[in-house]
């Protein structure tokens, strides 16, 4: 593609991968109270369970909550 | 590259006849009435069957018609400002709002043409009266609509008081440092946003 794009766009990154990087950055510059704050309420936790032949395999969990 | 330039030249201009003319001129979306709130069909034949009973509330009559466009300027700026976690403001008239656009801060006024801006990382300022409040701005999109409201989404925005500047010295001296030791495209595009963002965040600090 020669149009004339973005260079994050140029070098295979989606727009919404280059504003959670933006975003996350931002976060990391803030003072104290607020940036503990902000990293935990981004914080996720979910499972990913893929398929196969009908059958579900083991679901993988991904989080960044501390694990107990 | 000029190739097909004659035939192209040679083929009939769309607007010479005026019916090819309606269908190719397409309206913009701020050309639209105000849309409606209840079906004049379905409440007509509801009054002659069941002439006392009103009839029921159907969903578009539950939505809000869309503001109309007013005839003369409005006097104010209508603001929706939100993030995913939290509306920062909600319909606040304001004066003018400053919003840090990729093609440079767009100034917003009431009676601002309708536009859709893609924001960069930056400093977003909203002015009512003598007060000023500024937000640094990640990323989003602002919305300006033809009856001046702005609708203006961000991933993160937090007023400048809490952005720490040594934090922002120190990612800066990091992230240049990362862009000239990159290897891979994608390496060098992630630290040029790091060096963007941090450069942003030092000139809404100090401007």
């Amino acid at each position: 593609m020669s149009a004339p794009m973005p260079f994050w766009r140029a070098a295979g990154m989606t727009y919404i991968t280059y504003s959670n990087i933006c975003a996350n950055l931002v976060r990391n510059c803030l003072k104290e109270p607020h940036k503990a704050e902000a990293l935990n309420r981004e914080k996720v936790h979910f499972a990913i369970s893929t398929w196969k032949d009908g059958k579900a395999e083991k679901p993988v969990i991904r989080s960044d909550l501390a694990e107990d | 590259m000029f190739r097909h330039a004659a035939k192209l030249l040679r083929r009939p201009v769309p607007t010479t006849s005026p019916a090819a003319a309606a269908v190719s001129r397409r309206p913009f979306s701020s050309d639209l009435p105000a849309a409606e709130t209840a079906d004049p069909a379905f409440v007509e034949a509801w009054k002659k069957l069941i002439p006392n009973i009103d009839p029921p509330k159907t969903p578009l009559s539950f939505m809000q018609p869309r503001p109309a466009t007013p005839a003369s300027i409005p006097t104010k700026l209508t603001v929706n400002f939100v993030l995913p976690y939290a509306s920062e403001l909600s319909a606040k008239e304001v004066d003018m709002v400053i919003v840090p656009a990729t093609t440079g801060q767009l100034g917003v006024l009431p009676g601002h043409v309708p536009t859709i801006a893609e924001l960069r990382p930056g400093l977003m300022s909203v002015h009512d009266g003598n007060d000023v409040t500024k937000y640094f701005v990640s990323s989003g999109f602002a919305f300006i609509h033809a009856n001046s409201f702005a609708d203006i989404i961000a991933v993160e925005a937090v007023p400048i008081d809490r952005i720490d500047a040594n934090l922002v010295q120190k990612g800066l001296a990091e992230f240049t440092q990362k862009v000239n030791s990159a290897s891979t495209d994608l390496e060098k595009a992630e630290a040029q946003i790091g060096v963007d963002v941090h450069s942003a965040l030092n000139s809404a600090l100090t401007g």
